[in-house]
């Protein structure tokens, strides 16, 4: 009989550390799906986070590189102008991306970097202890927002894709989730094609995966991919914010 | 044999690159040579000052803070510097733009009309070159012809056309400059 | 004299024409004065051999992408200073504890904060001491003139490859701004060494390479650290380099680095001529400190002065060194001035007692260490 699913190559056995329902295991595994499609694993090196994906290097199976808090798309950027026809990916939460990271990936965007990143947004800080993310929904309570993030003193969710969008050289922005099947299937097209337009040479590309935390949002596993498609969706919405001229839109 | 000259001016007259000049002239000859400038907020439109030190020996330390030459190409680094000038040193300033001011008993002080001679030679930009000319002959520190050769180390390829011009000057002032004096350094 | 052609270069380009005759390539910096200059050189060199030159968004930034480069196996430099290099400290630990080699020069200026461009040494203490988190030690070279600078530079490259380790080349905005002739090379460079360890992408390789500085498990950390340990001791063993100058009868030692050694070497001549014994060690690696050279003056000599543009920094490591053994003294000009000949053999004659009276006038800077 065929096998039609299998643990990628570009996945170590190592088993995740993740908690319980937490969706970064499947974000790892559709980023590793598309590098085994393109047939480019022994040619890339990923940049991982400081946060809950710090230990990405001991799972995926390729070249990695831990970089220091919300510095990755510096990283990257270091790596892919020594090695320019290699792939580079950063991996990174929305604390090190749209916190402290805010500059470096404004920057790495701003300058076209051929690197691709993939931004996983749960709205919270995990490996921490459940603190407010600059992503966190208002309202939304947190460690550090036990009553809810109050727009008058922590101000508001931003909104990466659509910032990023904005900036000439991030040829390829769009916004994901992985709340349930249909959309894991489209995360991994969306995924896939961020790598596409990096190998194509046409600048940078990134793709935000709205993701849960069971854990620091009190919820089951089930009830928090409900919570995310309920309420982070309405406020992050699903799409293609800009995509290569000559490529066809894709359905998010 | 070991000089320290301190060039000095409104940023524009071309104090830097004749200090560089006459660097690089000392260089040709065999001199150990150093340049180093004033810096910063001065840079933009203020004065500007440099200093040289050549030597036949090793240079310890290239700041100049004892020059025995004083190169015064506007009133404000006349009185600045004059009194900085170590006794046995020399003072030429720019006498179109400096009053001079003050006693310096041991130290030869003399006005060169530069801003006159390079109008006549037709580039006022040229002045500071007249005075480094002047200093060249007066104390025969290097030779003219070495500061000539230097200018193509100094100018940039798409201003070698003014060679000509700061050569004049160089030369004019040389010698000015030889009838001017005892031999200082 | 040589017999290759010379040119004068400025001491920041000679930074940056140092890297590329080390083989450095890669180059990623933040504008900042006063070394901009070794930006603008290298902007302007690199492309035209096959190099690249990024300007970060922040030293924060560049000091990122060095890391990310020297991961790649390529021999990068960044350059900024003294701000700027406070910002670059959490990456440069982030370099030392992952074990990566780059070369960072710090063209130092006057502080704190803001304070000015003007020249200043008030950095040693974070060059040499750690500047960033936890137990590591970057090498620590301090040229005097612009072709040392160059010499300096294609050492500090070798010395990073050969301990995967960060090294500093600290220089100051005088000795950036100044211009000596350097001898014209015939385009010959270093090549760096193989580097399997690099995460350049796995390739043939039986399996990937991990660059990271994360050691969750104590037990594990503290072997990585034992393992610097034993790393920093060959260093400290091995690499100590100085200078110096008239020292065989010294019966007063000056202590300088830097532009202020040249100041010193001239101070020097200047009280020899005054029947003044005086020598000059000037520590060409600030760290490891040449320690061996200071210990075998301090059985010979009556006594230090440590010349610094600082409120004393340096003073501290001679003492160390010293041991108590005789009396270490020390004059700084901090926050942007430059030590005059004159000033220095003033304190030279104070505190050896041959300026009548001078014993009672208080050192310049008023400063007791």
């Amino acid at each position: 009989m065929p096998k039609t699913f299998q643990r990628p190559q570009a996945l170590t056995d190592k088993p995740f550390h993740y908690c319980p329902g937490c969706t970064h295991g499947i974000i790892h595994r559709l980023v590793a799906e598309a590098v085994d499609q393109l047939a480019v694993r022994k040619k890339t090196v990923g940049v991982c986070p400081v946060g809950c994906a710090v230990f990405a290097y001991d799972y995926f199976n390729c070249d990695m590189i831990q970089a220091a808090h919300g510095r990755a798309p510096a990283v990257a950027t270091g790596v892919k102008r020594v090695l320019p026809d290699r792939v580079v990916f950063t991996y990174q939460g929305d604390g090190d991306l749209a916190a402290i990271g805010t500059a470096e990936i404004v920057h790495a965007a701003a300058r076209g970097e051929k690197i691709t990143t993939i931004f996983v947004n749960n709205a919270i800080y995990g490996m921490t202890g459940g603190q407010m993310a600059p992503t966190t929904l208002l309202g939304q309570k947190t460690t550090t927002t036990p009553h809810g993030r109050d727009r008058e003193t922590a101000g508001s969710p931003l909104r990466v894709a659509e910032m990023l969008s904005t900036i000439d050289g991030a040829v390829y922005v769009s916004r994901v989730s992985v709340h349930s099947p249909r959309h894991v299937r489209l995360a991994g097209r969306a995924i896939k094609k961020a790598f596409e337009v990096q190998l194509s040479g046409q600048g940078f590309s990134v793709v935000e995966v709205l993701s849960t935390c069971p854990t620091n949002w009190g919820l089951s596993p089930r009830e928090a991919l409900k919570w995310l498609g309920e309420n982070m969706v309405p406020v992050f919405p699903l799409g293609e914010f800009r995509t290569p001229s000559a490529e066809e839109a894709i359905e998010c | 044999m070991l000089v320290e000259i301190l060039l000095a001016g409104f940023g524009g007259q071309g104090v830097m690159s004749t200090g560089q000049l006459l660097a690089y002239a000392g260089m040709h000859e065999g001199l150990h040579v150093a340049w180093i400038p004033s810096y910063g907020p001065e840079m933009r439109g203020g004065t500007a000052n440099c200093g040289v030190t050549l030597s036949d020996t090793e240079i310890s330390s290239p700041l100049v803070t004892e020059p025995q030459v004083l190169i015064a190409m506007n009133q404000p680094s006349f009185e600045k510097y004059a009194g900085a000038v170590v006794p046995g040193g020399v003072i030429l300033y720019n006498s179109a733009l400096v009053k001079e001011t003050g006693e310096y008993p041991e130290v030869l002080v003399v006005g060169v009309d530069a801003n006159r001679m390079a109008e006549e030679i037709g580039n006022v930009r040229v002045a500071a070159n007249v005075i480094l000319g002047a200093y060249i002959g007066l104390s025969g520190v290097i030779s003219v012809a070495s500061a000539v050769e230097a200018l193509k180390d100094v100018l940039p390829p798409h201003r070698r056309k003014l060679i000509p011009a700061n050569r004049e000057a160089l030369e004019r002032g040389a010698a000015l400059g030889a009838g001017g004096g005892r031999a200082v350094g | 004299m040589s017999h290759l052609p010379r040119v004068l270069m400025k001491g920041n380009e000679a930074f940056g024409e140092g890297a590329v005759r080390a083989g450095c390539r890669h180059t990623f910096a933040y504008p900042i004065t006063p070394q901009s200059e070794l930006a603008h050189f290298l902007a302007r060199r690199l492309p035209e051999i096959g190099g690249v030159f990024v300007q970060a968004e922040s030293e924060v930034s560049a000091i990122n992408m060095v890391f990310g480069a020297a991961a790649a196996g390529a021999r990068v430099l960044t350059s900024s200073s003294s701000p700027g290099i406070s910002l670059m400290q959490e990456g440069i630990s982030y370099i030392a504890g992952a074990r990566l080699p780059c070369v960072i020069v710090n063209v130092m200026r006057g502080g704190p904060g803001l304070g000015n461009i003007a020249p200043a040494q008030g950095d040693y203490f974070q060059a040499v001491k750690g500047g960033g988190h936890g137990d590591y030690c970057q090498i620590v070279l301090a040229p005097a003139s612009v072709p040392e600078i160059i010499e300096m530079m294609i050492l500090a490259f070798d010395l990073a490859d050969r301990y995967r380790n960060p090294v500093m080349v600290v220089g100051d905005g005088v000795l950036g701004q100044m211009m000596e002739p350097v001898e014209i090379e015939p385009g010959e460079t270093r090549t760096a060494p193989a580097k399997p360890w690099a995460t350049d992408g796995q390739g043939d390789r039986p399996a990937p390479n991990i660059i990271s500085s994360l050691n969750i498990v104590p037990e594990d950390n503290e072997r990585f650290n034992l393992d610097l340990a034993v790393m920093y001791a060959e260093i400290r063993r091995g690499e100590q380099r100085c200078e110096e100058y008239r020292l065989d009868d010294a019966e007063l030692v000056l202590v300088a680095f830097g532009t202020v050694a040249r100041v010193a070497k001239a101070v020097v001549d200047r009280a020899r001529r005054d029947g003044i014994r005086a020598g000059v060690i000037r520590p060409i690696t600030l760290w490891p400190f040449p320690e061996d050279s200071v210990k075998r003056a301090a059985a010979r000599a009556d006594r230090f002065l440590v010349v610094e543009m600082s409120l004393g920094q340096m003073v501290e490591d001679v003492r160390l060194s010293v041991e108590g053994e005789k009396p270490v003294h020390f004059f700084g000009r901090p926050g942007g001035l430059v030590p005059t000949v004159r000033e220095v053999c003033n304190e030279v004659k104070r505190i050896t007692g041959v300026m009548p009276g001078a014993e009672d006038v208080p050192a310049a800077t008023g400063v007791d260490r």
